[in-house]
């Protein structure tokens, strides 16, 4: 039961995350949600690595009794996740930047007025 | 260095090359102007004709495995293991046919860029990106790893966002850009969602390995549901196409050209999860018949909302979505048909029209942008309430506009009409009200070209402009000739490339084998 | 030559026979009088005595063309426009609710 905590709290960052993005008219507030799925994408990948009781895969100064490589947890979602963080900043620069930049053009950062180009 | 080394090496050189060069591109541009635009039409040239050297192998029947950081790059999977590691690139007859056409755009649309973009600033950084654009392009077509495929799908979407706010000085760009990259990044986030769900099932992230060890439990239900609305949406179809008219129009010409083979880019990887990875486990008459529906709502709403524009690029771009309309319904009927013993007299029809419209849509969507990039570049204004009598003086851009808005119309003798005319007949089969539509759709972009046409090249002499400058109709015309190369000699480009590129959807097989080894 | 579902298509044909219809034409017209100037009274449009305006007047700008078809279709035009509001939220509402119903496409489809 407790090992399905993370995944109770991704799904409910998710929904946190989309009400942010969907209801919030402030530019930053929408990119402040999407780093907060981002975030919860990033907590769903690292999760999936873990074993109970698994240690750091790490083959140099093992702990005595660990098996290799059940008492592992796995490093590739390790990786991914890594990877995705690097994209996930990126991603935040730009879009925050873009929000100084209407700022500076429009005056304003309400999504509602933000809107020359419609229809 | 002699060609079996190139061609066996080529998936990594493909992408590796203009990642170095994009790389370079800011230092080159200390050296000077000429350097820089030197330097980037070789590396187009040379990625063009890697491309063309590694597709005449392809699309002979090998499909290429480029294991990356292995020893030898063809062993997949090593002595000790039993399911592939690595990084795998797998190039089979889809995969390059798509990368043929990112090659082939992008370069139409850098030689394009070297006259039209000289009064702006920051070229040095305009090229640097437009060489990552086409890495991500490249990297999300040959790839065979689904982790991979989100990388480079965010590299493409933060290059693009970029690129579409170059125009920094105006608010509508940056607008579009924020627009745009908000979509994408979504879209990502959730394809990385779904791809965590199969990875946290089976433990693998190599699709050929997934399309083995698949089964089509609730969780693989889930992926598949987010992998297809992600990518539905990334490559403008209509429920989610709100964002393709605000980022298309504001965006320099040449890159809304690039932006069009982006978007196809994720439309290659919607039929690729759809067919080499689920393939018949999924629900076919499901996601085939909500591919169908995409498709027709896109065609109808696409060409309607277009009629009444009066910006240039807003027009086109409702177009695109239109366009995209028709490569969902063809294959989305291919889809749907799959596991029908009438699939291999008309749902592969069904298919290769949809695949061969694909490539026709980059050419003359294509064109039709940098032709109404080159209006733009002399009348600043993309406004057709302004223009006015543009025939008088500028008749290249005129006959490459006419080119391409026959090729649109579906007007013989041009490409578009041999794509629509596999779409129509096929879909006929399934269910007549589709192929009413698709034609009814069809008349409707010839009237609203018409309309362009008329408010923008006929009329009155009202500006006094000359034509554009060379490299600029050097751009259109490389995409010219592939449209009229492509609509005379229909049948060899079928039989030679789409055919082979609709079977290696269709076969799942061949896919994993390639990986796996049987 | 591409063959299709219903038959074939092959442009090469297409453009001979525009061709030899092209010809047949030019033939018939150079069958015609040489002394015809093409220019003068007998070109003007009649408009019952009234003089032909000039081109720049009743040049019609891009948003008026198709205004027959736009009013005709004004229900559909305004559910469509006030769809399209430009609103960044609304795009993501969109992609929220699309893929919830794909999700009960798929799942219902199976209990059903």
């Amino acid at each position: 039961m407790i090992y399905s905590i993370p995944f109770y709290t991704v799904v409910i960052l998710i929904l946190v995350g989309l009400y942010a993005m969907i209801f919030k008219r402030n530019l930053i507030k929408m990119a402040i949600g999407l780093t907060i799925v981002e975030s919860a994408v990033n907590l769903f990948l690292v999760t999936l690595g873990y074993r109970e009781g698994g240690v750091a895969p790490i083959y140099t100064n093992l702990p005595s009794g660990i098996s290799i490589p059940e008492g592992m947890v796995l490093p590739v979602p390790q990786a991914l996740t890594l990877t995705s963080i690097v994209i996930g900043v990126a991603i935040l620069a730009l879009m925050l930047s873009l929000s100084m930049m209407i700022y500076r053009h429009y005056g304003t950062l309400d999504s509602r007025k933000v809107r020359r180009l419609k229809e | 260095m002699n060609a079996d080394w190139l061609l066996q090496n080529s998936p990594a050189l493909i992408i590796a090359i203009p990642l170095l060069a994009a790389f370079l591109m800011p230092v080159i541009d200390k050296i000077g102007r000429r350097a820089r635009n030197a330097f980037a039409i070789i590396i187009l040239v040379i990625e063009e004709m890697l491309v063309l050297f590694l597709a005449y192998d392809v699309f002979g029947g090998n499909i290429h495995i480029y294991t990356m950081g292995a020893a030898n790059p063809l062993t997949t999977v090593p002595a000790q293991a039993a399911v592939p590691i690595r990084i795998v690139l797998e190039v089979d007859a889809m995969g390059i046919f798509m990368a043929i056409i990112s090659a082939t755009v992008c370069l139409a649309a850098g030689i394009y860029s070297l006259a039209f973009i000289e009064e702006e600033k920051g070229k040095g950084k305009y090229y640097t990106l437009l060489l990552l654009i086409l890495v991500g392009m490249l990297g999300m077509e040959l790839t065979g790893d689904m982790f991979n495929l989100f990388v480079f799908l965010e590299v493409l979407s933060i290059a693009c966002a970029a690129l579409i706010a170059y125009r920094s000085n105006t608010g509508d760009a940056v607008e579009g850009a924020f627009k745009f990259l908000i979509i994408s990044s979504i879209a990502a986030l959730f394809v990385l969602f779904a791809i965590a769900l199969l990875y946290a099932q089976y433990d693998l992230l190599n699709m050929a390995a997934l399309a083995h060890a698949i089964t089509y439990s609730n969780l693989d239900k889930i992926a598949l549901v987010l992998l297809v609305a992600a990518f539905a949406m990334k490559c403008g179809s209509v429920p989610m196409h709100f964002w393709t008219p605000d980022a298309y129009s504001v965006a320099p010409a040449s890159i809304t050209a690039i932006l069009v083979a982006a978007s196809q880019a994720s439309l290659y990887a919607l039929f690729r999860v759809c067919f080499s990875l689920y393939n018949v486990t999924l629900n076919l008459a499901t996601i085939g018949g909500a591919l169908i529906i995409f498709g027709l709502l896109s065609m109808f709403i696409g060409v309607t909302m277009a009629l009444p524009q009066k910006d240039i690029k807003r027009l086109m771009a409702y177009h695109a979505i239109s366009q995209t309309g028709y490569m969902l319904l063809g294959v989305g009927v291919g889809l749907y048909l799959l596991a029908d013993p009438e699939f291999s007299t008309y749902g592969i029809k069904a298919m290769e029209g949809g695949i061969f419209h694909i490539i026709n849509h980059a050419m003359y969507k294509g064109l039709l942008f940098l032709t109404s990039g080159a209006i733009f570049y002399r009348l600043k204004t993309r406004n057709l309430n302004e223009m006015g009598g543009l025939g008088h003086s500028m008749k290249w851009t005129a006959i490459f506009f006419i080119i391409g808005a026959l090729a649109i119309a579906g007007i013989p003798p041009f490409n578009g009409f041999a794509s629509k005319l596999l779409i129509y007949e096929a879909a006929y089969k399934v269910s007549p009200i589709l192929s009413i539509i698709a034609m009814l759709v069809s008349i409707l972009t010839l009237a609203s070209f018409v309309k362009v046409f008329h408010s923008a090249f006929m009329g009155p002499k009202i500006h006094d402009v000359e034509e554009v400058p060379r490299s600029m109709l050097a751009g259109m015309a490389v995409l010219t000739f592939v449209i009229i190369l492509f609509g005379l000699f229909p049948g060899w480009v079928v039989g030679n490339i789409v055919h082979p590129a609709a079977q290696a959807l269709a076969e799942q097989a061949a896919y994993i084998q390639a990986v796996i080894g049987g | 030559m591409l063959r299709t579902t219903g038959g074939y298509w092959d442009p090469v044909l297409w453009i001979i026979a525009f061709i030899v219809v092209a010809i047949v034409a030019y033939i018939i017209r150079a069958m015609g009088r040489s002394d015809y100037s093409g220019k003068g009274e007998q070109r003007k449009p009649y408009i019952s005595g009234v003089e032909e305006p000039e081109k720049e007047a009743v040049h019609i700008r891009a948003g008026n063309i198709y205004w027959g078809f736009l009013e005709s279709m004004k229900g559909y035009y305004n559910a469509m426009m006030k769809i399209h509001t430009g609103i960044v939220n609304d795009y993501i509402s969109w992609f929220v609710g699309i893929s919830a119903l794909l999700f009960i496409f798929v799942f219902l489809v199976e209990v059903i």
